[in-house]
């Protein structure tokens, strides 16, 4: 038992229930619950991007890649970054002129909205649902790793935490859970790139030198193609991450949280300079790992190398047993599982709007539905989707943490990425392109992985890992083709130039 | 509602018309940088492992230049956009939004 890791984990559950009991008082309405009243500012809606965005498998996960692979690892990081290229100009202040709660608001206004949002909600349930059982798989073998407690309870822990987050906090308290998130990893991941470029006199040059001095590494270690051997494959998982990120409902949800499209550009930009500088430190980190703790002694703390940040933090404190060491490693520990929780509370928020607004409250109701009738429905979907995702959680134990999040990130692109954009800059777009475009992406996307060397190891018959360069296509192509065989009868066409000039300008944006 | 009437007046269609450009424009750029970097470490290692700096090879500083691409095409997004998008759209706001009402 490591009794200073329970201590900080304490800690930061209590400063994160103290905020949701502050936001609970100011959660009353609908648009309070999924979309904090619309008061949340650009420059912390960029810090709660940032927060939402880089799980642990962007912090233990990358660092980890770098640390046992070297340079490939470093490509998952590029991807992400770029990746609100996409987001920036093509779908944040769209999303936001148009939109009310979540990606289907905006579908629905020029498209048939019983199909469209029941296909967007399927959509959304299955991205978020592999995306957050990454994050419980995760957290449960770290938490067994670090504290010995075991792996179901866990799950069952953070499973609750989510719970009450997003029940009682809604999108404010989960918001301010996502921004001091984003502040401890900035602080922790510069504070451990610091540290380790010291030891090298702040010398870039002299710490990769050292790195290829190493008979462990070499300067093969500073080279592509330890990770992935097919040039084909860096493609199809560069494709996945680049647009996968702007069909991510729980980070798409973010941009109705602020007053205008403008402060959703804003928070785009925050975003960007967070993340990237985030991400530049990957390499500090999983290199650092790979010089201070060796390749081989982070693989035998974990297969997957996801210990190694925090055995690098362990290493420089004076290594396991010193005060500093455990001290360091603690506070590292603590920050993942606070990365993990804003993560999970996040995905929460966005799988109860997608069933309850969309499913519960436009389908089946017929959007006639009274604000206390649907906060309530919202909460109530918040627990239960809690509650599957503590299930499934228990359930997937062992499974690959990359496996789930590729898969997140193929089902992203392939089955939301076409629509959105189609659905904002197409004339002819209508809703039988809405709807195959979303059934073909995610059928493709999750069968192609199912016969991919991920899950069928060699006897595989997709050779892909990442099914996006096949996978996106053919949400293309099906949302095209559907358009233009489905006759609509309403007039998708007209209501395309109110969409459009909302879109564009923010007239009438709520 | 006017939403065609807005469509077709000229301001919007201006406004439309600068937008795409830069949109498509800025899009085609970043995904050819961007994509230049798989395929060439890819297809390319011989080149891609040549030493610049010490051990610091063309591969890492190539991927290290894709933040700083990013994040210079986002910067000129921002200034494009608060310089010429958003005085279009707020004219064009400000002169329909008392004929809006039902």
């Amino acid at each position: 038992m490591n009794w200073l890791a329970i201590g900080m984990f304490v800690v930061i559950v209590g400063i994160t229930l103290g905020i949701t009991y502050w936001a609970s008082k100011r959660t009353k309405t609908t648009t309070e619950f999924y979309a904090a009243g619309r008061s949340i500012s650009g420059v912390q809606n960029g810090f709660a991007i940032a927060g939402d965005y880089m799980s642990a498998a962007s912090f233990l996960g990358i660092a980890g890649l770098i640390a046992l692979y070297g340079y490939d690892g470093f490509l998952y990081s590029v991807g992400w970054l770029v990746a609100y290229i996409v987001v920036l100009i093509l779908v944040a202040e769209p999303m936001r002129n148009s939109g009310k709660y979540t990606m289907a608001d905006v579908l629905a206004y020029r498209l048939s909205p019983k199909p469209v949002r029941s296909a967007a909600a399927l959509s959304t349930l299955v991205i978020s649902t592999f995306y957050m059982l990454a994050q419980m798989v995760g957290a449960g073998s770290l938490i067994k790793l670090l504290l010995g407690i075991p792996y179901e309870f866990s799950v069952v822990f953070i499973g609750i935490m989510m719970i009450l987050y997003v029940t009682f906090g809604g999108m404010l308290g989960t918001t301010w859970v996502q921004i001091i998130k984003a502040g401890l990893l900035m602080f922790g991941a510069i504070f451990l790139s610091v540290w380790v470029l010291g030891k090298f006199h702040f010398n870039l040059v002299d710490f990769f030198n050292k790195i290829a001095a190493q008979p462990e590494h070499g300067q093969k270690f500073l080279e592509p193609g330890q990770l992935f051997k097919n040039p084909i494959e860096l493609v199809s998982l560069g494709m996945a991450l680049v647009l996968g990120t702007a069909g991510m409902p729980h980070i798409l949800m973010r941009f109705f949280t602020v007053p205008t499209a403008k402060a959703a550009r804003t928070s785009v930009l925050w975003a960007m300079g967070l993340i990237g500088s985030f991400y530049i430190m990957t390499t500090f980190l999983g290199f650092g790992a790979a010089y201070f703790v060796g390749s081989s002694a982070v693989k035998a703390a974990d297969k997957g190398g996801n210990m190694a940040a925090p055995l690098l933090a362990q290493t420089l404190g004076g290594g396991p047993g010193t005060v500093g060491g455990e001290f360091l490693l603690a506070f590292l520990c603590a920050v993942a599982f606070a990365t993990i929780l804003a993560v999970v509370a996040g995905l929460t928020l966005a799988a109860s709007s997608a069933f309850a607004h969309d499913f519960y409250v436009n389908v089946i109701k017929g959007g006639s539905a009274d604000e206390v009738t649907q906060v309530r429905v919202a909460k109530r979907t918040g627990v239960v989707v809690g509650i599957i995702a503590i299930i499934l959680g228990i359930l997937a134990k062992g499974q690959n943490v990359a496996y789930l999040v590729a898969l997140a990130f193929a089902v992203a692109s392939s089955a939301n990425v076409p629509v959105i954009i189609l659905a904002i800059f197409w004339k002819k777009f209508n809703t039988g392109g809405a709807v195959a475009g979303i059934i073909v992406g995610l059928v493709a996307s999750v069968g192609l992985m199912a016969i991919s060397p991920n899950v069928m190891g060699k006897a595989a018959i997709f050779p892909l890992g990442n099914p996006g360069i096949v996978s996106i296509p053919l949400g293309f192509i099906a949302a095209y083709l559907g358009s233009v065989f489905y006759n609509e009868k309403s007039a998708a066409a007209a209501k395309f130039e109110e969409l459009y000039v909302r879109a564009n300008t923010g007239l009438g944006a709520e | 509602m006017r939403w065609d009437k807005i469509a077709q007046s000229e301001d919007f269609k201006h406004l439309i018309s600068i937008k795409s450009r830069f949109v498509v424009i800025a899009i085609i750029i970043s995904s050819v940088y961007y994509f230049a970097l798989p395929l060439s470490v890819g297809y390319f290692p011989k080149i891609m492992n040549q030493k610049v700096i010490g051990s610091i090879n063309l591969a890492y500083l190539f991927a290290l230049s894709q933040f700083f691409v990013a994040w210079i095409i986002a910067g000129v997004y921002a200034r494009v956009a608060n310089r010429h998008f958003d005085p279009l759209a707020d004219k064009i706001k400000k002169q329909y939004v008392g004929g809006l009402e039902k």
